[in-house]
């Protein structure tokens, strides 16, 4: 077995730099290839109009928010819903990716393979701002009347994103074990939905039997839609569900990207 | 590199399980460099196993693979520097053009923006893909896409090459072009590792080749070598009557070959392979003047089949090549 090595053993490591321009690479093509995809725009536009409009004037009018009006106590929620849902396109695309042989082909490649997850969660981050703000305007087209100054409301834009950004690496990790498309969207929903409905996105925790309120009220969608309500409509405190939303985001991070890297790794 | 390795492609004792599944199961090798290697086998055979491994895609659980001297799991990025891939999937995204897609390979290997579009050019060109370098690959037939993987995996002038079923499911025009294009890669001078299920294909593009079976080497040599072995024609005989198979088994017996003619009592027929089509008069000679009656007769080009009969005394396990062939297509 120990033939004669013409070479001592080479240990190449990548400088910051090289990570950084090839995680950009990465994220130009994903970029590239999503404004490409004819079903991006539906996506987009007309997804978010169906879902503000079916939540502002179908359940809206059930559902009491005290001296709030609905849409006003809607939007933050179904914002952030929407920034979650663009998250899940991480792990989807990645199986996708794995499908056809392009992850392979990269982790062939003498580059960071960091930078296949990350190029690739940069550009969803991207894309889900683009979806982030079209909601916005929805939103305001059906009257939703932001009462903060604009930094909050910034802020609170901050705050959402920087947590789809995390969600993306969780659905990456997600993506990367589960491999084939399907399982990942089916076990996207299985953890995506309880923790959007059973939180303090659509209705009050108030309203909700004892263990699921419990669950609600430690959800980090919860305390994300509250810090972002803050912020936006001035409805409730800001400083503390957003402490515990970065919280959870830190403690999230810490866990999913080894476990995402480590994943493709084995991929 | 200071000293050039001795040999490219140097796999000792390669053994990789997938649970109970056993694909490699103490696999050696060494490719020479600036040669074609072809490793023969059916699917199942641990071709594509391997080639993951030497791509630093997939850990060996056992034995040791290196890549022009450097372990592909200790020096795995040293590895990484050295080998161009490209699969039986054509591995390339569909909404970008072409041009689009050798650019970003060009960018990954750090070349500049201009230097990028330059190789780029010059890859593309090569593949004959320069008139449909800014279409998008959605439009690209099967040979185009499988050409277009080729040109990425060369855009970082790689001094190996792993080329995992380059042809299945291809036409046999997009076939062809495709061997074109290794065949240039010999005379360059680029090791080259081709993994494939045609005997043709190996046969034309490699100086050397492996029959892979069962995750070990079944048998290695020169493609005369193995075309000695078997001979390089085959006939295809089927009796009239299936009685009549055993004698007309022993009548050719000494016609044939590999180790003696394959009889496949369901279908009545025997297959044995000759130097030369011209005996398959004499075959027809002997069988009339023993009374044995035929109801056909076909000269054939010796398949994979053939081989791992000749080699194994056995035919290849993976059989309906073909239907896999389309689902790759």
């Amino acid at each position: 077995m120990s033939s004669a090595r013409a070479v001592a053993p080479v240990h190449e490591h990548l400088t910051l730099a090289a990570s950084i321009s090839d995680s950009r690479v990465m994220a130009a093509r994903q970029l590239r290839k999503v404004l490409r995809r004819p079903m991006y725009v539906v996506y987009l536009f007309v997804q978010p109009v169906i879902l503000v409009l079916l939540f502002r004037y179908v359940f809206g009018g059930a559902i009491n928010t005290g001296r709030v009006s609905y849409v006003d106590y809607l939007m933050p929620g179904i914002i952030v819903m929407t920034a979650i849902f663009g998250s899940l396109t991480t792990g989807l695309g990645l199986t996708e990716d794995m499908a056809s042989g392009v992850v392979d082909r990269f982790r062939s490649l003498p580059i960071a393979r960091s930078a296949v997850l990350v190029g690739r969660t940069t550009a969803d981050l991207a894309t889900n701002f683009l979806s982030v703000c079209v909601m916005l305007l929805i939103g305001f087209a059906v009257g939703f009347s932001v009462t903060q100054p604009p930094y909050e409301v910034a802020l609170a834009l901050a705050l959402i994103l920087a947590f789809a950004f995390v969600f993306s690496w969780i659905s990456a990790f997600v993506g990367l074990s589960v491999r084939n498309p399907e399982t990942a969207q089916s076990v996207g929903f299985i953890w995506v939905f309880p923790l959007v409905f059973a939180s303090s996105a659509f209705v009050p925790t108030a309203t909700m039997p004892g263990a699921v309120r419990d669950f609600a009220e430690i959800n980090p969608v919860t305390l994300v839609v509250g810090a972002s309500r803050a912020l936006m409509i001035g409805h409730g405190e800001a400083l503390g569900p957003a402490l515990g939303t970065i919280a959870w985001l830190a403690g999230l991070m810490l866990i999913f990207a080894p476990l995402s890297l480590r994943a493709l790794r084995h991929a | 590199m200071a000293d050039p390795a001795p040999v490219a492609i140097e796999v000792r004792g390669l053994k990789r399980s997938f649970g109970e599944v056993v694909a490699l199961d103490g696999l050696d090798l060494d490719v020479e460099p600036g040669t074609v290697f072809g490793l023969l086998g059916p699917n199942g055979a641990g071709k594509t196993t391997l080639v993951r491994i030497l791509a630093t895609l997939l850990a060996p659980s056992a034995g040791c693979a290196r890549v022009l001297g450097h372990d592909v799991v200790e020096e795995a990025f040293a590895v990484r520097r050295r080998i161009g891939l490209a699969g039986q999937f054509a591995a390339v995204d569909v909404e970008l053009t072409g041009r689009e897609n050798v650019e970003m390979i060009a960018r990954l290997y750090r070349l500049r923006a201009a230097d990028a579009r330059r190789r780029a050019h010059e890859v593309l060109e090569r593949f004959a893909l320069g008139d449909a370098a800014d279409r998008r690959v959605s439009t690209y037939s099967g040979g185009m896409r499988r050409r277009l993987d080729l040109a990425a995996g060369l855009i970082g002038r790689p001094p190996v090459v792993l080329l995992d079923e380059p042809t299945t499911g291809l036409d046999p025009r997009s076939r062809q072009e495709l061997w074109n294009s290794v065949a240039e890669l010999r005379r360059e001078g680029t090791t080259v590792l081709l993994t494939t299920q045609y005997l043709d294909e190996a046969d034309r593009l490699a100086q050397r080749i492996a029959v892979v079976d069962h995750g070990r080497i079944a048998a290695a040599g020169q493609p005369g070598d193995l075309k000695a072995a078997i001979g390089g024609t085959v006939l295809s005989i089927r009796m009239a009557d299936r009685a009549d198979l055993t004698d007309a088994g022993a009548a050719l017996a000494d016609l044939c070959q590999g180790e003696r003619p394959q009889l496949d009592a369901a279908g009545g027929q025997i297959r044995l392979g000759v130097a030369d089509p011209a005996i398959s008069a004499d075959a027809l000679r002997r069988l009339d003047e023993r009374g044995l009656a035929i109801a056909a007769l076909e000269v054939q080009q010796p398949s994979l089949d053939d081989v791992f009969m000749a080699l194994t005394g056995r035919p290849a396990e993976q059989e309906p090549a073909g239907e896999r062939l389309e689902e790759a297509a």
